[in-house]
Order: structure tokens, then C-alpha cells, then sequence
């Protein structure tokens, strides 16, 4: 009982999980850069969502519409102030560089947020914010089933224009081999542009879910950078979709931890399966061998 | 049509081209021949704008195109089917193909290139909604020059067009280049099967060590004692 009942509200942070990775995925997938300051960027679009609802009692999912647009701008600004900078490296450079900027992102990041909304936790408490659905004998709460599935259809509408259209093609080419792509006359600096702003949106509506669903603070960027990395570890590069499966697999291990171990270890079972798989499975779960 | 002049390039403090000259004119299939490490491919990626020279001119239709980036250089109708055909293993055949078509001028030809590909390789019509990963080894080198086709280019570079496949699919492959130089098609090819390709082309270049050593027309090359010496080994008498 108590443990489908956990196993419920794993999957609905599982989703959240995912669509965090997802974002990180994207980067790191097609600009070979590891984004550490993803969580922050997540907080961030949490802010957006948060203070939209406080200040302009605007609905939280409504307003998700101008927070993703936002997020995306921002990371056009961000990629062109500092990440244009990393890719010009070769591969191997790529990743030691964006650590040293992504780590010197998240202290500007962290302490802009600290000063300008405090290091209080905030989330957006709408008026229909203590709904639950009652199947059977559990209860699920309506904001954060509503959450999966917002987090579901973003990244089926993403997973659309990267398979259909002729940009979403050029990334998935680039990601795949930058050189050959550029043969075919692609802009491969556009497209690692592109693939970069698309993170950092897809981190911003993530953050905009957390705070609807759970709660934000300054802080709480660390911890969803580390989430969407173990994820990533689980669910291998590539696939959005894997990387939601993924997200749930975390929640649902997390969720099982917390019924069989108790609640403080709920934090380390997720790295005890980073390990795991990197031992067994390096490539990731639903990764392709490589 | 293409003027290489002087090309210089390096890898970090390496010289890997130590000033090569070279041209191609309109509707000349012209062969690069040489060892292992002469710098081939470099001149090859240097063309694409995959490198970037240090010193030297590459002009194109009377241009200079020496630091334009690869999509530009593309787009103004040179196209590379690179070393090991470097395809899009995880997506369909038809996207390969599709991709081929990205410039804004490939755009516009893009359904009558499509037909004339699909008449060129049917193969490719057949298998056009496989992954590229998992065509045969003929197949992958048909798909290679399928995408490279749909950019609608003006001079087709070829990187060891032949590598690693069987004598009747090669023989296959070297067909749809002869039709195509036949068509018009200006063409640099670089290949490790230096008896047929010097059959095939008009004329050819010797890059050794990152220099031109000799060039001349393919049949005579045939004949000199040096390239067969080097090239050709002793194969070369039985197939005269």
C-alpha cells in the first residue's frame, strides 16, 4: 500500500527527472559540452514561473508559454557570450573548458538568485494546488500528474522536430558527426546554437514544473544538475525519450529506497546506480554501443 | 575552374602540405594518387574547408575560397564524399539523402535530384527507409555519393571511394563515376585502386610527402616506370 503509493509520486518526479536530463542530453549530445550550471538554469526558469504567478497571479502553466521562450533567449545570449567560445576547441578540450564555465555560471547564477529573491524556498501555491485524484485507495496530486504530462508533451513535441523538420534533421546530424554535417552545408556553429538555447528552454520549463509541483530555492540547482546527470548515466545519450524513461526509472528507485531504507537515503540510491551502471552498462541503458 | 596554388597546411607544428599547386577544369575528372600519409586527404579536407590553410590560394570559378567555411563551399558547389563515407548511421537512408540537400540552392532541385539518384542507385529507392548503419558495405559507398549527388555540385571530390569493397562492386562504383564525368560532371578523386583510376581519369597528380612529385595524363602515368614501380607493383604487368 505504502509502497504504490511511493511508487506513484516516484514517477511523477521521475517525469520532472527526465525532462531536466533531457535538456542536458541535448548539450552535451550535440555540442560535446557538459553544462554543469543546467540546474541553475532550471532555478531560474522556477523564478520566471514563481514570480510571474505572485506578482501577475498569472497560471503557472499559462505562463510556462512565456517562460519557455524566455529560457530560450537566454541561452541564445549565454551560448553567444560564452559557449561559442568552448565548441571553437577540439573535442577532448571541450568538456574540461565548459566544466570551468559551466562551475564559474553556477556561482554567478547561485548568488544573483540569493540576492535578488533571498535564499528562502518558494513555490507557486495555486488555488487548485492541494488537488488530488483518488484511484482505488491512492492519491495522486493533480498538479503533479498535470506536470508529467506538460513535461510528456514538450518532449514529444521536441522528439517532432527533431526527427520532421529541416533544423531538427541538421541536428541530429551534427550531433551525430559534426564534420560530415558541415559537408552537407550545414551551419554546424548555428545548429550547436540552436541545440543550446533548446536546453536551456527545456531546463527553464522543468524549473517552471519544480516550483509548481515542488518547491524552489537558490539552491536547488546543484541537485537537479546531479539528478539530470544520473540520469543521463542511466538512460545513454540520444534519445529523449529515453532520457524520460530514465527520469522515471530514478524516481521510482528513489521512491523504493525511501519505503525499504528510509527517507535520508533517498538521496545516495541514485548514485549507487550511477556507479552501477557505469560499471556494467557504460553506454547507458537505452544507449547505443559505442 | 578549381585553382589550388601553393597550399600550405598543418596539423599544430606538423606541415602536412608543403605547397601544392593543382587544377581542376570544367568537366575533367582529374585523380590524386600517392602513399599512405601524403597528405591527400589533407588537400581534400583543406578544399572542403574542413582545415584551414596557412598559407597558399584555393580558387573556385575565379574566386578565392582559401578561409570560407565548409557550408559556404558548399553551397557554391563542391561537394567531398569523405574517407570511410562518414554516412548518418542512425537515420533512414532517405534522411542522409535529404541532409545532402540542406544549402538553399539544393533545396530548389531537391525532387529532381531525388529521381535522379533513385534512377542512379534503384538500391537506394528500395532501402530508402533503412538506417544508413545497416546497408551493406556498397550500399553505404552508393548512399555516400547519393547525398553528396543531392547538393547539385559542380566538382565532386572523392576520398578512397573504393576502400574496403568487394572488385565487382567496386567495378560497379567506378561506372557511375565514368557516366558521370561523361555527363559533365568535374570530378577530384583520390584512390588507393591507382590502375583503374588512372584509366579513368584525364589526368592525374602524384602528392608524395605533402609535394606534387609528377603529374600528367592518366594513361601515360600507366606507363611511366616510376609510378609503376611505386603504384601499381607487380599486378601491373598481368593487367597489361
Amino acid at each position: 500500500m505504502i509502497l504504490t503509493q511511493q511508487l506513484i509520486l516516484g514517477v511523477l518526479v521521475g517525469g520532472l527527472y527526465g525532462l531536466a536530463a533531457a535538456g542536458l542530453s541535448l548539450t552535451f549530445g550535440v555540442l560535446r559540452v557538459l553544462n554543469v550550471a543546467h540546474g541553475e538554469l532550471l532555478m531560474l526558469g522556477g523564478y520566471g514561473t514563481f514570480w510571474l504567478f505572485t506578482l501577475w497571479q498569472i497560471d503557472p502553466f499559462l505562463s510556462l508559454l512565456g517562460v519557455g521562450p524566455a529560457m530560450f533567449a537566454l541561452g541564445l545570449l549565454l551560448y553567444w557570450a560564452l559557449f561559442q567560445f568552448v565548441v571553437k576547441a577540439h573535442e577532448e578540450a571541450r568538456i574540461k573548458n565548459s566544466l570551468l564555465i559551466g562551475f564559474g555560471l553556477t556561482l554567478v547564477l547561485h548568488a544573483l538568485a540569493i540576492q535578488f529573491w533571498t535564499a528562502d524556498e518558494r513555490a507557486v501555491t495555486t488555488a487548485y494546488a492541494g488537488a488530488v485524484i483518488r484511484v482505488g485507495g491512492f492519491a495522486i496530486p493533480l498538479l503533479r500528474l498535470s506536470s508529467l504530462m506538460f513535461a510528456f508533451v514538450i518532449l514529444a513535441a521536441l522528439q517532432l522536430f527533431l526527427a520532421k523538420t529541416r533544423w531538427g534533421r541538421a541536428i541530429r546530424a551534427t550531433a551525430e558527426d559534426w564534420e560530415a554535417a558541415a559537408l552537407m552545408g550545414i551551419p554546424v556553429g548555428r545548429t550547436y546554437l540552436l541545440a543550446f538555447a533548446l536546453g536551456t528552454a527545456l531546463a527553464g520549463i522543468a524549473g517552471g514544473l519544480v516550483s509548481i509541483s515542488y518547491s524552489i530555492s537558490p539552491s536547488i540547482g546543484i541537485e537537479w544538475t546531479l539528478k539530470a546527470l544520473i540520469v543521463i548515466v542511466l538512460a545513454g545519450l540520444g534519445s529523449l525519450f529515453g532520457s524520460f524513461a530514465g527520469g522515471i526509472l530514478l524516481g521510482l528507485a528513489e521512491a523504493m529506497s525511501v519505503v525499504f531504507l528510509g527517507g535520508p537515503y533517498r538521496e545516495v540510491v541514485g548514485l549507487i546506480l550511477f556507479l552501477m551502471v557505469l560499471l556494467v552498462r557504460p553506454q547507458g541503458l537505452f544507449g547505443a554501443r559505442g | 575552374m578549381l585553382e589550388v596554388e601553393n597550399l600550405k597546411v598543418a596539423y599544430g607544428d606538423l606541415l602536412a602540405l608543403h605547397g601544392v599547386s593543382l587544377a581542376v577544369r570544367p568537366g575533367e575528372m582529374v585523380a590524386l594518387v600517392g602513399p599512405n600519409g601524403a597528405g591527400k586527404s589533407t588537400l581534400l579536407k583543406t578544399i572542403s574547408g574542413l582545415l584551414v590553410p596557412r598559407a597558399g590560394a584555393i580558387r573556385w570559378e575565379d574566386k578565392t575560397i582559401s578561409a570560407a567555411p565548409p557550408q559556404r563551399i558548399v553551397e557554391r558547389g563542391i561537394a567531398l564524399v569523405p574517407e570511410g563515407r562518414r554516412l548518418f548511421a542512425t537515420m533512414t537512408v532517405r534522411e542522409n539523402l535529404e541532409l545532402g540537400a540542406f544549402t538553399r540552392r539544393a533545396r530548389n532541385e531537391k525532387n529532381a535530384q531525388f529521381d535522379r539518384i533513385f534512377t542512379l542507385f534503384p538500391r537506394l529507392f528500395e532501402r530508402q527507409r533503412q538506417l544508413a548503419g545497416l546497408l551493406s558495405g556498397g550500399e553505404q559507398q552508393m548512399l555516400a555519393l547519393g547525398r553528396a549527388l543531392m547538393g547539385s555540385p559542380r566538382l565532386l571530390m572523392l576520398d578512397e571511394p573504393s576502400l574496403g569493397l568487394a572488385p565487382k562492386i567496386v567495378e560497379a562504383i567506378l561506372s557511375v563515376l565514368a557516366g558521370l564525368s561523361r555527363d559533365g560532371m568535374s570530378m577530384l578523386i583520390v584512390e588507393q585502386n591507382v590502375h583503374s583510376v588512372l584509366a579513368l581519369a584525364r589526368r592525374a597528380y602524384i602528392l608524395e610527402s605533402g609535394k606534387i612529385v609528377g603529374a600528367g595524363e592518366g594513361r601515360k602515368l600507366l606507363d611511366d616506370d616510376h609510378v609503376r614501380a611505386a603504384y601499381l607493383g607487380p599486378l601491373s604487368r598481368r593487367a597489361r
